[in-house]
């Protein structure tokens, strides 16, 4: 049976459920191996949080240079690995980081590499969504390993309980890979909302919230969502740049986008256009954002969303 | 300083995008400069500017890399107006379709001949949408990846360059020394608008087109192959209600209806 090998993705110090996507993405192709990468005493904890999906076996690697040196470090590890294991298959989230991994590997260990899918079947041939959604691809890569990166939030992940049998693998990273120093790091301000690239429902907020999100937080809240925002938003310093939901933000795909107070902007679309159900509230009967509307209210988004909120709750028991 | 700026012509995002024989139809729709390559070119005027400026004979030069048809020209005499020295572009027709393999290979080629002491990059086309071709580039010149920048400052004396990276992992502060790979995100500047003395002296800058052999680079067919493409159905046509005091309520019978709560 063939081997696909998985970068495991971590929040903090758990695998992130974009791992349990990936994982099941890969058993698709062959037997699963988790690559956990760690400070140095950190691995074994890291590794016990691959509890869920299909995920056969852990290698884990210690070094500080993973957190000194970023994505270099990471991609010179990742293709160590995938020369000693020579899978079928490499998958890596698709985040500014996994791409950039992504990337570096596939010039090292010198393959073809596809970004964003959706979907892999078992040959390895994947499913993109490109030109905002608008058309569906099928590609294959034709030279090497088969380097893909995966959407987050478009694999239903398979949650089956794992217990990976954990091997240690000790590396040393190349000196060309540490040509870049981080000296701080700071992760994302975490409220108690769902992540918003995880989450299966988004409430966003725009410029006509002029500056006040509460009843797009209200609402989020009733149906447990992550809060996104335009970039006219996050500019103005209303809401943190890292709920930026675009081209230059984030992509979501939820089952639910709510977008509250946004025009449409396509650069505002590129990031949630693939999203299943689309609800838009808008004063203006003209915003574009209309046309992608699966349900559309012209309103004002002060007016709609405190009774919504309302609504949702009375239906919680 | 020798700084250079990789720019690329995409279609135009408002245009619709159709494929054709599994490559992207780019013959038929509007062309303009990638918008996030704007934010890269003027951070390296910002640079050049900081630091003794890139007039003739100056202390710095800004030079433009493109790979693309010889239409791209077009996208080049843009960031030629708003500043830049001069330009390269590689043109040819084996390198149509090219992957970001290979895209990154030819760009790395160009730049190693040159000496640069910085490339800056934007961190997405928005037709590939990949954001892994500065960091291919960085791989293959051996050289240190400082991308996702919101903002860059560089000391030519010590040719220590530091930036702060913003990607939805956090915020992290990076510092390497020359040469290295910029790209930065759009939150970095605001780009200026070519100037009518820009546009003019532009027409006299030069931009040296050349064939992928000058490059060294062997084009073999591409690494990842489309299978095949086909338009999504469109988005079906959706209700829309104007509100008369009633419409928080039929929102949610609407989320019961699709049973999403
Ligand atoms: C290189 C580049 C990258 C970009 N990247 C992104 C990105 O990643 N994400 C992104 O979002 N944008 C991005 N943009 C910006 C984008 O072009 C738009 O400017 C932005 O999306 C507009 O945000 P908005 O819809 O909130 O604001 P506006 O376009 O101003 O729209 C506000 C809307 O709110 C409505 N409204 C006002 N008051 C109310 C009310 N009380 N109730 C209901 N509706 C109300 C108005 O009718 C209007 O339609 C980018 C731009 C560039 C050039
Ligand atoms: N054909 C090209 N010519 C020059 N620069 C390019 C080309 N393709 C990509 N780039 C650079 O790489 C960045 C990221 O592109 P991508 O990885 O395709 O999303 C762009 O913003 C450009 O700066």
């Amino acid at each position: 049976m063939s081997t696909v090998l998985i970068l495991a993705d971590f929040v903090g110090e758990k695998a992130s459920k974009s791992t349990v996507e990936i994982a099941t993405a890969g058993a698709v192709i062959g037997e699963v191996t988790a690559l956990v990468l760690a400070p140095v005493g950190k691995g074994a904890a890291r590794a016990a949080t691959l509890v869920h999906g299909p995920i056969a076996k852990a290698i884990v690697v210690e070094s500080d240079d993973f957190d000194k040196h970023g994505v270099p470090a990471t991609a010179d590890a990742l293709a160590q690995v995938i020369t000693k294991m020579q899978p079928a298959a490499v998958l890596v989230v698709s985040h500014a980081f996994g791409k950039e991994v992504a990337g570096r590997v596939a010039m090292k260990v010198q393959s073809g590499i596809i970004t964003d899918a959706v979907a892999i079947a078992a040959d390895c041939t994947t499913t993109q969504l490109v030109f905002g959604g608008s058309t569906t691809v099928h590609s294959k890569i034709s030279h090497g390993v088969s380097i893909i990166t995966v959407r987050p939030n478009t694999v239903t992940a398979d949650f089956v309980t794992c217990s990976p049998a954990i091997e240690t693998l000790p590396l040393s990273i190349a000196e060309k890979s540490k040509l870049a120093t981080i000296t701080s790091s700071q992760p994302p301000v975490k409220g108690g909302r769902p992540e918003l690239t995880e989450a299966n429902i988004v409430v966003s907020g725009g410029r006509g919230t002029n500056g006040d999100f509460t009843a797009v937080e209200n609402f989020a809240d009733s149906l447990g969502a992550a809060v996104g925002a335009s970039r006219a938003a996050t500019d103005a310093g209303w809401y943190p740049h890292s709920h930026q939901v675009g081209q230059t933000g984030k992509t979501v795909s939820p089952t639910l986008y709510v977008a509250c107070g946004i025009s449409g902007a396509i650069q505002h679309r590129a990031g949630m256009q693939t999203s299943k159900t689309i609800v838009v509230i808008n004063k203006d009967p003209e915003a574009p954002l209309f046309e992608l509307a699966d349900f559309g209210v012209v309103g004002d988004l002060f007016a709609v969303l405190p009774p919504a909120t309302e609504g949702v709750k009375a239906r919680k028991p | 300083m020798k700084i250079a700026v990789c720019i690329k012509q995409v279609p135009d995002s408002w245009a619709e995008k159709k494929m054709v024989g599994g490559l992207l139809d780019r013959a038929n729709v509007d062309a303009v400069l990638n918008d996030l390559d704007e934010y890269a070119i003027e951070e390296a005027l910002r640079i050049a500017e900081a630091h003794g400026g890139n007039e003739e004979g100056g202390a710095n030069t800004v030079t433009v890399i493109s790979m693309g048809p010889e239409r791209a020209t077009e996208a080049i005499r843009k960031a030629l107006s708003m500043g830049a020295n001069d330009a390269i572009l590689i043109s040819d027709a084996t390198l149509a379709g090219a992957d970001a393999v290979l895209t990154s290979q030819v760009l790395a080629s160009v730049i190693t001949k040159e000496n640069f002491d910085i490339v800056i990059c934007g961190t997405e086309s928005t037709d590939a949408r990949m954001s892994v071709v500065p960091a291919m580039i960085s791989e293959k010149l051996d050289w240190a990846q400082l991308t996702f920048a919101s903002k860059v400052e560089v000391d030519p004396s010590t040719q220590k360059v530091s930036i702060t990276r913003v990607t939805e992992a956090g915020v992290e502060e990076i510092f390497a020394v020359f040469p290295v790979v910029i790209s930065v995100v759009e939150k970095i500047n605001e780009p200026r608008y070519p100037s009518f003395k820009g546009i003019m002296a532009a027409k006299k800058k030069t931009i040296d087109i050349r064939n992928c052999a000058s490059t060294g680079v062997q084009v073999a067919a591409a690494w990842s192959t489309v299978i095949d493409s086909a338009p999504r159905p469109p988005r079906a046509a959706g209700v829309v209600i104007t509100d008369d005091g009633g419409a928080g309520q039929k929102l949610v019978d609407f989320l019961i209806e699709k049973k999403l709560i």
